[in-house]
């Protein structure tokens, strides 16, 4: 009881801090009562320009208004998936570019990740011998391969794959080995007794062993693969939910931008919710 | 040699860690035959668990050799089951699962309604069947080490080791478990070799008990014969005539002479060391 209560409570507490902030919003960026002052011309020029003037002419900032943002949002989901040339396209269709830019940069790095660190794990020779080389390339921003993976793909959709990939193999890579590496040695003397063969040992033993360490790598690497895709997709344009946000911006429609920016943050949430699902179906109590 | 005639024939066993270092024991002979169950006590540290590893075929000896039924023991086999210390269930498995993980292993080409069956056998055996389902976290500490000892049984092993199965269970756990195991061993012929600190435990369960000096260095001093009648009972055990000379020879070993024994026999070296058989109560001392 008490800690549905507290659920319940907390859930209240974030209501009112969204409505306090949305307050905030509309107080920031609602009409003025008396019309701007237009002794200046250079000055509304420049604020017409901003793109401040054109929309209602009495707003204190460029930002949209409430109304505004609702608005878009209301237009952006009403159809998803329409496709007026390279230029606009849905959100849905930009969305699904990005996730399945993610996907398999993701699943090229999985299939990259876990064996690989299946061996490392298991073989302190060929951690020792790897260790160095994951250790300087890991922390290299993944976007610094892209004028690299640019030159040699010669493909920007491609090298956005691959930049995910990049990004989301070190985690997994290094979690795997760690996991496989620490499975407790009397499970690998009770595996020796039974004298399991090295694929049922390596499929029913150790991998359900290091199976929580490797789904936390995984989530990790998620998370910064969602990161990266949307810096890699302005950077390389076309398609996909950055360059969306980075076009809207070259467009100046702010209202777009922010949408943009809570689609990310929620597609993100739930990514991470997937992967916390499947990390508990895994976890097991010792 | 007639390593026919014996079951298992432990020989001029040693182990060192460490090059420079004297060696943790050494001149470790013992033999055990057919059926016998076996106890080692010793102090902490003299190498019960090294020597229980070699013949399971987790750790190499440094000289010496173990042979079982006219082969040596090199790397592990599943012709011994071996219950580990900590109970050393795979956690993401229920219980049935991680008793089928081990006779799948025996029998890979039993098919899986016989595995279940088998296995079921003996969670049976240790009274288990109704937690079939349950993973090792949601069992008592006991119930977690029947599991292993179900385990290990129902790969229908030629030799049982018990590396202190009980240490980490309460007293009352402790001796149901204990008849429980007796009574199987009885039952199946269950040659075993167990490690114990528990004195009352040896005598219980066992026809022999090796007493180990201190390492390092560390020998089997004594091979002590149980004189108390083989169908003893854990309720009646403390009313024999002959449990107190047992009790009190165990006891006196440990407390006393193990560590004068250990300097004694560090002088003496040469030949062969052949540890002495005892029979408290029935020769004298």
């Amino acid at each position: 009881m008490k800690i549905v209560s507290i659920k319940v409570k907390g859930a209240l507490v974030s209501l009112f801090i969204l409505f306090l902030m949305l307050l905030m919003w509309h107080l920031a960026t609602g009409q003025r009562d008396t019309p701007p002052p237009t002794g200046v011309a250079e000055a509304s020029e420049y604020s017409a320009l901003m793109g401040g003037g054109s929309g209602g002419g009495g707003q204190k900032s460029g930002l949209p208004t409430l109304t505004q943002m609702g608005e878009t949002i209301y237009k952006q989901l009403s159809s998803p998936f329409y496709d007026n040339g390279p230029n606009d396209k849905g959100i849905g269709i930009q969305l699904g570019y990005s996730l399945g830019r993610v996907a398999l940069g993701f699943l090229l790095a999985l299939i990259v990740a876990l064996p690989f660190g299946f061996w490392i794990g298991m073989s302190p020779l060929a951690f020792e011998a790897f260790n160095p080389f994951i250790q300087i390339l890991k922390p290299i921003s993944p976007l610094a391969w892209m004028p690299i993976a640019l030159y040699t793909i010669k493909d920007s959709s491609i090298s956005g794959i691959f930049v995910i990939f990049i990004c989301s193999v070190w985690p997994m890579l290094i979690n795997t080995a760690f996991g496989v590496a620490n499975v407790r040695k009397e499970l690998l003397n009770v595996a020796k007794t039974l004298e399991v063969n090295p694929w049922r040992k390596a499929f029913l033993v150790i991998l359900p062993a290091a199976a929580p360490t490797i789904l936390t790598g995984m989530r990790i690497s998620m998370g910064i693969a969602w990161l990266v895709i949307v810096a890699a997709e302005m950077l390389v344009g076309g398609t996909g939910i950055g360059y969306f946000l980075w076009n809207e911006w070259n467009n100046l429609a702010l209202s777009s931008v922010i949408f943009a920016i809570l689609l990310i943050g929620i597609v993100g949430m739930l990514l991470d919710m997937v992967f916390g699902r499947l990390q508990k179906a895994v976890s097991y109590a010792d | 040699m007639q390593i026919e005639n014996t079951f298992l024939k432990v020989e001029n066993l040693s182990k060192s860690y460490k090059v420079d270092a004297p060696p943790v024991f050494d001149d470790i002979n013992f033999e055990i035959e057919r059926g016998e169950f076996v106890c080692i006590i010793g102090h902490s540290g003299c190498g019960k668990t090294t020597i229980l590893n070699v013949l399971a075929g987790l750790e190499e000896a440094s000289s010496g050799y173990a042979i079982m039924l006219g082969r040596e023991i090199k790397g592990p086999s599943l012709e011994r089951g071996v219950v580990f210390q900590g109970h050393a269930l795979m956690p993401w498995m229920t219980v049935l699962q991680n008793v089928s993980f081990a006779v799948k292993s025996k029998y890979p080409d039993w098919p899986k309604t016989k595995i279940e069956l088998h296995s079921k056998k003996y969670l049976d055996m240790v009274g288990l069947v109704n937690a079939e389902d349950k993973k090792p976290s949601e069992l008592s500490g006991g119930m977690k080490q029947r599991v292993g000892i179900a385990r290990a049984f129902a790969i229908e092993p030629k030799m049982l080791l018990l590396d202190e199965p009980f240490g980490a269970l309460d007293a009352l756990t402790r001796g149901v478990i204990q008849d429980e195991l007796l009574k199987i061993c009885v039952d199946t012929q269950q040659t075993v070799f167990m490690i114990t600190h528990d004195v009352d435990e040896a005598i219980l369960l066992s026809d022999k008990i090796m007493l180990m000096s201190n390492g390092p260095n560390a020998k089997i001093a004594e091979i002590v014969v149980n004189t108390l009648p083989k169908d003893r009972k854990r309720a009646s055990l403390h009313h024999d005539p002959m449990y107190y000379p047992m009790r009190n020879h165990l006891v006196d070993f440990l407390v006393n002479r193990s560590k004068h024994l250990q300097a004694s026999a560090s002088k003496e070296g040469g030949h062969k060391h052949a540890p002495k058989i005892v029979r408290p109560g029935v020769d004298s001392i």
